[in-house]
This record gives C-alpha cells, structure tokens and sequence, in this order.
C-alpha cells in the first residue's frame, strides 16, 4: 500500500484493495430463501394496508409478501413489477424507513417493521436471475413516442409506452443509460453493476430504442421532437449544481459532491480513485450522505458533514444518518459556511453557527474552523438548461397530476418536473402515469 | 416444589413425563440416555414376536408439515415396530431396569391376535422386571395391514378379548393404547375396562398424507416414487388427543380407568392441560424427537413451578381438575352474553379483525378513514374470531355483559339465570317435552 488514510492531500491507495471490495459491499445483503419465508412470515397482511398507500408506485406489498410466504417468489416479483418496472432498483435504494417501512403495522408495534424492501429485492432478484421478462408488448398502435432522458423516469415512461404498443425512442446526453441509477446512487446500494443489467433486463419488452451521446438542446431541440414524434416525455432530471455562496469558494478541491459520486461510480478500479486525508460534505441531504461516507470508505481519515439547520430538519432520513455515523463520519449540525481558506487549494474552511428565529436562519456570530484538503457541496441540484416554452415553478417543470406540461404534445415527470419528492421511486410513478396519459391521449385522438 | 412423583397403573415414576414407544424409546443406548437426562419412564419401541424380525423401509420414513420459521407442527412416519431382534431387546430391557430401578419401564408389544402369540411373549418380557406391558393396538399403517395394531384397536371385541389374555397371562399392570382412527373413542375405552384393562394411553398416530410431491405427483415420504398413509403426531394432533382424553374421563362407564395422555405434548402446559383433562402422566414422542431429551428439564420445571403457584402439591391432585367443566353443548348457558372490546392504545391498526369480521362473519367492526376499528355491539355476536386473528395479544378481549344490561343485537336485558338449549323455546325437543 503506498499511502493510508492520514497522508496529507489528495491522494489514492488509501487503503488496501481488499479493504476497498469489503467497503464496497452491499449494504444489505440478499436474503436466502429460508431468511426470507422467515421476513415474509412477519406479514400480518393488514386489511387496505398503509404501506401500500405509503409506496409511490402502490404495489400490492403484503399479496407479494404472501407470494413469496407460499414459494412463489416470482409471481411476486410480477406483482412488483407491475406497479414498477424499476422494483429491484427501488428495492435496493428506496429510503423504505420513511416510506412503506414506516408505515408498516409492526413498525408502531414494536419498531421493527416488515423488511419490505430486502423481501421485493428477494422476488424481484428471483425473477431476473431467470432471465426473463415478463411482459409483453400489445399490438402496435403505431404511435411514436420520444422520452428524454433515460433516468427512472424515462425508463419507465418508455417501457409502459413500448408495453401499451407505442414505438418509443430513448435520448439521453450520457454514453449509458439508468441516470442517477448508473452516475448517483451509492455503490454500496447497487453493487454487481445492477443499473446496467437491469436497464438490459427491461428493455427485452422490445420497441424501445436507445439513441446515447444525445443532447436535448444541442443534437435536437424540443420543437424537433415535437414536430416528428406523437408525443414527447421529458425525464431530465437535475442536471445542475448549486454553488456556495461563501467567500473563497472558486479554490481547488472545492467540488461539486454529485461529480465526485459520479466518477466513484464509473471507476473502474477503486484504488486509482484519489480522495482527501480532511474531507468536509456542506449539506443535509442524501448526496451529502453518500458522498461523506464513500469518502470514507476510500480512506479518507476524517470526515465531516456540515449542516445549516438541526438534525430534525435534516432530510437525509435517521437511517441514512445513522449510517453515516456507523462508518466514523462526523455530523454538525447549525452551522453555516461562510468563508473557504487556502493558497489557491482549500486547507479550511470556517463556519458560523445558526438559529433559526422570526427572521429564518441567521448566523449567531459564533465561527469554527475545520481543516479540509477536499470539499464537496451538497446543496442542492437545480434543472440545468430546461427546454425554452415550457413554464416553470419554483425552478421545475410544471406539470399536472398525470405529468402534462404546459406545451403540447410534451408530459415530464422525475426530479425535473414538479410534484413529488425527488426519488427514485417517485420518478419511476411519475414516468409511469405520464406513459397511461399519453397513452390514452393519442388513443383518443386516435379513436 | 411440588412433589411430581406419579403411581400410575400401580406404576412408580418420578415424574410424569415418559417417553412414549417410538424411536426414542428402540434401544438400550437411547433408554440410557433418557434416563440420564431425566425422563421419568419409558415405554419401549413396541416389540414383535420371536423369529425374524420385521423389516423397515430402507428410504425416508417421515413427513412434515411446518408452521413459520420450519418449527415442526406434525410428523407423520411409516416406520414399524422395532426392527431389531425380541432376544436384543429382552436383555437390553432387563439391564436397562436393574440399573434404573426408579424409574417406570413399560414394555410395548404388539403381536398376531392369537392367544398362543401373547402367551409365547408374556412371560419372557415379564422376566425382564420391567413395570408393565402396553399393547400397540394403535399403529394405523403397515402392521395394520397384517391384521395387527389399528386393525385391532378398531374393533372393540378385539381389544377386550385380547386384554383379557394379557391379564390372564401375566401379572404385570396392562395398558391398553388407542388408536385416534375410529369415530368414538369411547367405545374402545370401554372395551378395554371390560378386558380388566389397567389403563389406557392415547393417542397413537393418527393416519395421514402429510404433502405431495407436485413434481413427482408422490406423497411424502416417497419411497421410490410412491407413498403410503402414515401416522401423524406431534403438536397439530395435541386438540384432538385433548378431546378423546377428556371424552374417556367424563364418560361414567370409564370415569376411574387411568389414563397415559399422548399426543402433541411438546411444553409443561401442554401436559398440565392433559392432567387437567384427566390424564395422570402423559407421554412425549414427537418433542422429543424434535428438540433432544434435554427439554425434560423444561418439563419438569415448567411443571412443578406451575403447581407451586396454584398450591398443587401432586400431580394427583392435578388430575382430572377440568373434567367437571367439560360438558356437552346443549348444557352451555345460552344467557351469557359477550361483546368483543377493542383496546385502542394496543391497536396497530392492521386491520385484520375488520376483514374477518367484515368478509367472513358479521360486519360488527366499523373502520373510520383514520383506522380507528370499532366494535358495533348491535351486530356482535361474541363470535371470538377478530379476537382470534388479532396479531396484539390482549388487544381485543371478550367482556361479559352484567345481567340487566341491554344486549343493543337482540334489544333485550341480560337474564341472570341460566339456561340452555334443552328448554330453549326453538329447540323442538324441549317444546314436545312440554
Ligand atoms: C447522489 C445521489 C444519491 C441518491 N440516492 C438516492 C437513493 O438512495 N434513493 C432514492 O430513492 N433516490 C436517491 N437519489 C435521487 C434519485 O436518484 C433521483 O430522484 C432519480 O434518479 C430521479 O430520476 P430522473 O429519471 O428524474 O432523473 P435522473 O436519474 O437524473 O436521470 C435523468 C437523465 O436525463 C439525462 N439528461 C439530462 N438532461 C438531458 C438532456 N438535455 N438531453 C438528454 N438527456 C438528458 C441524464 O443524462 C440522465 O440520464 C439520489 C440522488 C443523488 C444525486
Ligand atoms: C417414528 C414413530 C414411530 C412410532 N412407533 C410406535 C410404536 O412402535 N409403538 C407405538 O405404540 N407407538 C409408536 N409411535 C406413536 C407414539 O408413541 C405416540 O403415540 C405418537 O407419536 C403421539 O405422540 P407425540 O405427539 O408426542 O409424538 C410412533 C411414533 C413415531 C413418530
Ligand atoms: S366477536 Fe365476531 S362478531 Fe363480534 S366483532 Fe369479533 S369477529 Fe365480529
């Protein structure tokens, strides 16, 4: 090993490659088939039950719990998927203790709910292990379909479209699909190259075709589009950062939190991936998240988390925190940053402590310093270069409850457009609904 | 502590937990063990006649059915007697008795019905100093089919003819073990008192298809790609052993013979729940089988710490304590009236009593949009089941309505009297009485 976690600077081969794979592990590790007939009998298949109500794309959670209870793990893979085409992918990344877990019965019972989410990784693991897919496309209906962006969203979008028999083209700017799937999400929730095989795995519907490297804006304008497709369906997502407002913020090694997740994600070897020796994450979210604790899962030998607000207000989940602290990485609350020190590279950065009162957050004159030879922000992404003509609110695309924007022709729906929280599940609705909308739209027109 | 010793059949064990003939009980070697652990009695794996001893088959010889997490719930087995020569069991019995003379050593036999068959055994198993005898007239698969076992224990002139022969030719105590596969248990029962039967012990297995194998279209166990009805036992029979139990301590023809209650008996209350029913021990296979011999020391404990708290001071005085409260439907007091109470702090809100209620019985639980579920009393009928399928234990309780009180489902005040069906107004018999 040619360096460890306390050299100064930014540097790679922190640890060990061994140590790296271990890191690097899944989170939570599949269940064997006994481990999950022992989960799924904990089911108390509730009478109309709330964590079908607390999932963004409804499915039927305790029938696929009783599927796998009676050896049929893919039949309840089916009935996942029917709801969410994306179900192993949410299975693994869904923040399912704010969402169906927290309204899981046992969870007021005894704080321990159903493990909903390991036993939909378990089907939905069954029934692609197989290698098939189980939908089919209904008869051509002759309409084309272009989806922008090939994210949950429009991946969903696209396979519900294909699905209804609509012929449906996929442009995305990256070289591979999935979106924050393949370029954001922690590797530890998505290991074995996952994003990919499922991408694969769901496009076997037939009828859809990727177009990659392809720009909205610049290889194609929306006009375009609207002019040579039936419909159009604009899965963006954010693809802009906010900046720090503090003073010294331009310096080196002052970077952007969603980047440095997206190279980890594309590295092909874990070693070659510099990281600092003092790393410190400015946000609250789970961008904030991942990339404190994959920083130090690299190596890094102190790592910190500074958050404007208390913890109450922090929207990474308990879970999420919880994890950050297990790996060793530090959480402060109520401070703000306010300048970033350094000749030309950050070496600290100084904080203020805040309250919030009447006038909202305000500093309370109080400062700290933490040394940082590697910042990363986490405030925020924004829509980067929206499509011009389509009306915006409070900077998303504005859509209706079935993902219809205010142009002709165009729907939206995931992180891009309003409505929802920004999450994998949620886009994955989202995209879905607008594909029935269009559907029944250009049936209509049709009819 | 209260003292578990137990005379059973003029038997001396010191406890009431024996080991019922089955695997656990085929040999020296397990015997020993059992002792060790602290098993109050055996009844040895059931013996055969002199001669070639009887064969087994060579593939699985037991099914499963499982509740959650694999727990074991029944088993059902297509084993023999024992497969091993009556010489080898003999001396194994006679060693095994010298070295544990407190202990209860009861000798399972099952042989031709022919009086010369039983006369030829009888004395050599008596001179192994064992306690006494219990006749298999239970085992419902193979030996059955050689007119022995079940095939016996189904016709009651059998069981008494050949009780008698036992009495006559020894003078060990006789037990008489049942088989569950007959219509009235009562009926052998009878038969054997009339044979000067010591006691009875029941129930042997009962006969089952435990699964099939959907692939191979073969019940399990298979034995080359075909199967054959078992016996069934372990904790899933325990309802039925209990019923047959208490139907042979409250019929007045049988009320004073002794009775071995077998059957499911895997934890200490599921053999106070025997005793109480009118047992005097009980006997464990499947636990056993199941979890080792060390659970005795659960047994005995569980037992003993049982009594202490309700003031028993033997297990005698246990025996037959709720033989007086079991009676026949017509006598239950039709003037008891309950109303199902929901407990609303300890409700999780799953839901589950509304969909029994709503789906399968009588709609008496409304569901507001925030899941508060009520009982609606004018639509209750005490039924029990919401209480039955609620995962909270004491969320829902069943409350006794005081005499006076108006039941709002039939408009009328609780009558304070009882009375039941043989004088209800709807029951033609009680009006032709008139
Ligand atoms: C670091 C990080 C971690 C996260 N972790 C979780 C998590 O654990 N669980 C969870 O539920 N959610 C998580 N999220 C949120 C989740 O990833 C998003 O809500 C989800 O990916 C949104 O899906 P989408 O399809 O709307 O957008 P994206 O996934 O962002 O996909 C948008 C796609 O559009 C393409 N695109 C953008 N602009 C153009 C253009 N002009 N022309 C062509 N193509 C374009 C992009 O290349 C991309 O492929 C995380 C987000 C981040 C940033
Ligand atoms: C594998 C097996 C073999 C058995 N063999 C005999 C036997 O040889 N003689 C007998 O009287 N009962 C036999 N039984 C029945 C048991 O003694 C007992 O009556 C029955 O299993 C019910 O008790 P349990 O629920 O505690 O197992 C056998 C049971 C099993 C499981
Ligand atoms: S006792 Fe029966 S009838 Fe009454 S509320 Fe419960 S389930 Fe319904």
């Amino acid at each position: 090993m040619s360096h460890s976690p306390r050299t100064p600077g930014i540097v790679s081969e922190r640890l060990s490659p061994d140590e790296l794979a271990r890191n690097f592990e899944d989170l939570h590790a599949p269940y064997d088939g006994h481990e999950a007939m022992v989960a799924a009998d904990r089911c108390y298949f509730c009478h109309d039950a709330p964590c079908i109500t607390a999932c963004p794309t409804t499915i039927d959670i305790p029938l696929f719990i009783r599927q796998i209870q009676t050896g049929q793990p893919e039949g309840a893979a089916k009935t996942i998927f029917d709801q969410n085409i994306l179900g192993g992918m949410c299975a693994r990344v869904c923040p399912t203790e704010t969402l169906c877990e927290d309204a899981c019965v046992r969870e007021a019972a005894e704080g321990k709910p159903v493990e909903i989410g390991r036993l939909q990784r378990f089907a939905t693991d069954a029934l692609m292990a197989k290698g098939v897919h189980p939908y089919e496309r209904a008869a051509s209906t002759g309409k084309k379909i272009a989806v922008v962006g090939a994210g949950p969203a429009g991946l969903a979008c696209a396979h519900r479209a294909a699905m209804l028999g609509h012929d449906v083209v996929v442009y995305d700017a990256r070289p591979k699909p999935g979106g924050l799937n393949e370029y954001g999400i922690a590797s530890y929730k998505t290991v074995g190259g996952f994003a990919q095989a499922e991408v694969a795995w769901l496009l076997q519907i037939g009828g859809i075709e990727m177009r990659h490297d392809q720009k909205l804006g610049s290889a194609m304008t929306l006009d375009t589009l609207t002019s040579e497709y039936d419909a159009v369906f604009l899965g963006l997502g954010l693809g802009g950062v906010n900046s720090l407002g503090a003073d010294g913020a331009d310096k080196d090694n002052v970077d952007d939190a969603v980047g440095f997740i997206a190279d980890l994600r594309q590295a092909g070897d874990l070693t070659k991936l510099p990281v600092g020796r003092n790393v410190v994450v400015i946000g609250g979210g789970m961008t904030a998240v991942d990339a404190a604790v994959q920083s130090k899962l690299l190596g890094a030998d102190d790592v910190t988390i500074v958050y404007r607000r208390g913890r109450d207000a922090m929207p990474a989940s308990g879970f999420e925190q919880d994890l950050a602290a297990s790996k060793g990485v530090r959480l402060v609350f109520n401070a703000q940053p306010k300048a970033v020190y350094g000749n030309g590279t950050v070496c600290e950065i100084e904080f203020e402590y805040t309250e919030s009162g009447a006038a909202g957050l305000t500093g309370t004159g109080e400062t700290f310093r933490l040394p940082a030879d590697q910042a990363f922000m986490a405030i925020g992404q924004t829509l980067a270069d929206a499509p011009d003509g389509l009306t915006l609110e409070r900077g998303k695309i504005a859509v209706d409850g079935a993902g219809k924007t205010s142009v002709a022709k165009v729907w939206a729906g995931g992180d891009c457009a309003t409505g929802g929280d920004d999450l994998t599940v949620t886009a994955v609705a989202e995209g879905r609904d607008a594909a029935e909308d269009i559907h029944n739209e250009l049936m209509q027109s049709a009819g | 502590m209260a003292d578990l010793t137990t005379t059973f059949a003029g038997i001396k064990s010191p406890n009431p937990f024996w080991l019922a003939s089955a695997p656990p009980t085929d040999k020296e070697y397990n015997v020993r063990r059992a002792f060790e652990a602290g098993w109050g009695g055996v009844v040895w794996k059931t013996l055969g006649e002199a001669g070639p001893p009887i064969v087994n088959v060579n593939g699985p010889r037991y099914g499963v059915v499982y509740g959650a997490d694999r727990r074991v719930l029944g088993i059902n087995n297509i084993e023999l007697i024992t497969d091993r020569p009556l010489e080898t069991n003999l001396e194994e019995i006679t060693r095994v008795k010298k070295d544990f003379p407190d202990r209860a050593l009861v000798a399972s036999i099952m042989v031709p019905c022919e009086e010369a068959a039983w006369k030829a055994i009888l004395p050599r198993v008596e001179d192994t100093g064992c306690d006494g005898i219990e006749l298999n007239f239970g085992c419902p698969h193979g030996m059955s089919e050689r007119g022995m076992g079940a095939a016996v224990g189904q016709v009651p002139e059998y069981i008494q003819m050949v009780t008698e022969w036992c009495k006559e030719h020894c003078d060990m105590p006789v037990i008489v073990k049942l088989t569950p596969n007959i219509t009235d248990i009562r009926y052998p029962a009878r038969a054997a008192h009339a044979g000067h039967a010591d006691a009875v012990s029941l129930i042997n297995t009962v006969s089952s298809i435990t699964s099939v194998n959907l692939d191979t279209m073969s019940p399990e166990p298979s034995i080359d790609g075909k199967g054959s009805h078992g016996g069934f036992c372990g904790p899933a029979v325990k309802p039925m052993a209990l019923n047959m139990v208490a139907e042979i301590a409250r019929d007045p023809e049988t009320a004073d013979l002794p009775i071995s209650g077998i059957g499911g008996v895997t934890t200490w209350r599921d053999a106070a729940e025997f005793l109480a029913l009118g047992a005097g021990n009980v006997q464990v296979c499947t636990a056993a089988m199941v979890y080792g011999f060390g659970i005795i020391k659960e047994l005995t404990a569980g037992l003993s710490g049982w009594m202490d708290e309700k003031g028993y001071t033997s297990v005698a005085e246990v025996s037959g304590r709720a033989v007086p409260n079991v009676t026949d439907w017509q006598y239950l007091n039709l003037n008891y009236i309950a109303k199902a109470r929901i407990d609303q702090d300890a409700c999780i809100k799953c839901g589950r009593c509304y969909a029994a209620c709503e789906d399968t019985s009588h709609q008496a639980i409304s569901m507001s949009a925030d899941r508060t579920f009520e009982v609606i009393d004018a639509e209750c009928v005490a039924c029990n089941l919401c209480v039955d399928v609620c995962p909270v234990e004491n969320c829902i309780t069943m409350e006794e309505l005081a005499p006076g009180v108006i039941d709002t489902r039939t408009g009328k005040p609780v009558d304070a009297n009882y009375a039941n069906w043989t004088t209800h107004p709807n029951n033609p018999s009680a009006r032709a009485a008139e």
